[in-house]
């Protein structure tokens, strides 16, 4: 378990609600940059899932450890990195982006985070990474972020099959909230998700939650599992997507969306701050991101001269 | 002293394992006493048991999981046992392993080679035998390698598993039992044989230098002898002079070689074993006619398999695939040589 553990329960807590208040505030700013025209290109938000980045990655050293996201990587890499400025810049194709603008909101890699766009292709590369650091012996846990709607794609099963065979040392999070982009899960996912991977031999765990400490318990256990016996853990997060999946492309019923925000993570969350500990914590991000987004709308658009310099 | 091509390429695997300990290889049946299906693999195992993974059938994966490994500071080489195989792993060749690179702003390298067999002549029939180099070469950011049996195939190897860009490194098939006919004293039987500066160089083979050359040939791999036996055959038969280059890089094309020796011949054929349209020969032909149209006397002609299926009948698939007779009447139907 991290060196977090250690810290009183109340300063987890806050550390936290601080990285899913800065995710949130990030990805509510994204949308509203596309509203305002004054973003192009596409990008797909987390909002409402913020906890499972969160708590996941409280879990990982970003020094040692890897992780592997898919095109809805925001909040996995604020998690990982807290590189607002980087992320921002690189979604505005403003100079500054951690991939000067090559790769876009699904396309980034920095220090040991990687992510890109093809749902699926992302677990055979994180499976990969798992036997390169197996084989360094430094202990370290790859971790590949999918969705449910990554489950239809058949490399997943064939990565699975290797992770078990070869003892790597990986952990496949699954943040299921019921959508492939449009398609309910009840269109497009047979039979028992977590029995999909408990048939490989691996170690799994489902639970139903939004709030990051129930979740960060989970993962500490998963991270545990897979640090301690360098096997693989399959660990299923059952959670809910409020943003459209990309920009304005939602057909849900908004009952439906509006009956699962009564499980936002944010509130599930600040009862256990003060009140104006988790408003000092919202406004704090809020005056991040808004600095972020005032300096990169002042930074120069990449253009091919400046990405040669 | 003269080894065969397989040879040669087992010998050159056991020096980049024991000067490298980041090369892993993976594959399906590479364990000895298999040792691979060509056996090209061979002993590997047995000497690193740890670096020699024999993998599930599951091309599609492997692909990325090699690509983890280059992320990642190791040099996997992938066996991929057939190269019609490899249109299993396109997601993580188009997506993945060639767009990392640039995608993440340069800040790493994916040095990974994949070594897989090509082409026909063995009776494998349409899914075990086709040449899919172009459809390789479509994709940017990745090498192709094509070695013939003239081409120092131990080095080419080691220098591949050097590189530090993805590399394809075609084995033609036609190779792996045929003698690795290395250039003595710059010759190669009767022709002179000399290299490109390219990292991965072309071949070009000339003539006695008394008659003039009247048309180039370019071809690559497991064509390279079939051109040169048609080369021969055009001295003899038809009493016309060419010069033959086999690239040894299709990606990025080294087209020098060639200009070169367009500049000499004035008319181009171009020789491969694959399907005709879109094919390697297109995209050289559009860049010589490009960057030489003041050398060309005629368009650039050239010689392909038909668009199909490579057939399993040995007699079916001989007239699929072309041969030296093909390659001949190419050359005595350019209107404008030997006149």
């Amino acid at each position: 378990m991290g060196e977090l553990e250690q810290a009183p329960a109340s300063a987890t807590v806050e550390r936290l609600y601080s990285v899913m208040a800065l995710i949130r505030r990030f990805e509510e700013t994204l949308l509203e940059l596309f509203a305002a025209g004054k973003l192009a290109g596409t990008t797909h938000t987390c909002i409402g899932q913020e906890a499972d980045a969160a708590g996941v990655i409280s879990c990982l050293d970003a020094e040692r450890d890897v992780v592997v996201s898919n095109h809805r990587c925001h909040g996995h890499y604020l998690a990982f990195t807290g590189d607002v400025d980087g992320l921002l810049r690189e979604v505005m194709g403003k100079v500054g982006g951690v991939c000067g603008g090559k790769g876009g909101s699904q396309h980034l890699h920095a220090g040991n985070f990687y992510s890109n766009g093809v749902l699926g292709s992302t677990v055979p590369l994180a499976a990969g990474m798992a036997l390169a650091e197996r084989e360094r012996g430094g202990g370290a846990v790859t971790t590949v972020f999918v969705g449910d709607g990554t489950l239809g794609q058949g490399v997943v099963y064939e990565s699975l099959n290797i992770a078990s065979l070869w003892r790597l040392p990986l952990l496949v999070v699954v943040e299921h909230n019921g959508y492939a982009q449009s398609t309910p899960s009840r269109l497009q996912l047979a039979g028992d998700v977590e029995a999909r991977a408990a048939a490989f031999g691996i170690e799994t765990d489902r639970l139903d939650s939004t709030d990051v400490m129930e979740i960060r318990d989970a993962a500490a256990r998963a991270v545990a599992h897979v640090r301690a016996t360098g096997t693989p853990f399959f660990l299923v997060i059952d959670t809910y997507r409020f943003s459209p999946h990309s920009k304005g492309d939602d057909f849900r019923d908004p009952e439906e969306i509006a009956a699962r925000q009564a499980r936002d993570p944010l509130a599930v969350a600040a009862p256990r701050l003060g009140e104006d500990t988790h408003r000092e914590i919202e406004e704090a991000c809020a005056r991040r991101v808004a600095q972020a987004v005032e300096q990169a709308l002042a930074a120069p658009s990449v253009t091919s001269e400046l990405s040669r310099r | 002293m003269s080894v065969r091509c397989a040879q040669a390429l087992n010998a050159a695997l056991h020096e980049v394992f024991e000067d490298h300990p980041e090369v892993y290889l993976l594959g399906e049946d590479v364990l000895d006493p298999y040792g691979g299906a060509f056996k090209v693999t061979q002993g590997l195992s047995t000497r690193w048991p740890d670096r020699v993974l024999t993998t599930p059938v599951s091309e599609a994966s492997m692909f990325g999981v090699a690509a983890g490994l280059a992320l990642r500071g190791y040099r996997p080489i992938l066996e991929i046992m057939f190269g019609d195989f490899v249109t299993l792993g396109f997601d993580q060749i188009v997506n993945g392993l060639s767009k990392f690179r640039e995608m993440f702003d340069d800040a790493i390298t994916v040095p990974l080679v994949v070594r897989t067999p090509m082409g026909g002549r063995r009776g494998y029939g349409p899914t075990h035998s086709q040449s899919l180099e172009k459809l390789l070469l479509g994709v940017p950011g990745i090498v192709i390698v094509t070695p013939s049996e003239c081409h120092d195939l131990g080095a080419l190897l080691i220098q591949a598993v050097e590189d530090d860009a993805p590399v394809f490194f075609i084995e033609n098939k036609a190779l792996y039992g045929r003698l690795n006919r290395r250039p003595v004293n710059g010759h190669v039987d009767e022709f002179r044989c000399i290299e490109s500066a390219a990292r991965y160089p072309g071949l070009t083979f000339s003539g006695n230098g008394f008659s003039r050359a009247e048309a180039t040939l370019v071809t690559y791999g497991g064509m390279l002898p079939i051109t040169l036996e048609a080369a021969a055959e055009l001295i003899l038969e038809h009493e016309l002079f060419t010069e033959v280059v086999a690239l040894g890089q299709l990606l990025p094309l080294d087209l020098e070689p060639v200009l070169e020796s367009v500049a000499r011949t004035g008319s181009l054929v171009t020789i491969e074993e694959g399907t005709l349209t879109a094919g390697v020969g297109a995209e050289i032909a559009a860049r010589v006619q490009a960057e030489a149209w003041d050398d060309l006397r005629e368009p650039v002609r050239r010689v392909a398999s038909r668009d199909g299926i490579v057939p399993a009948a040995r007699g079916l698939e001989d007239d699929a695939l072309p041969g030296v007779e093909d390659v001949v009447a190419a050359v005595v139907g350019l209107t404008r040589v030997g006149g």
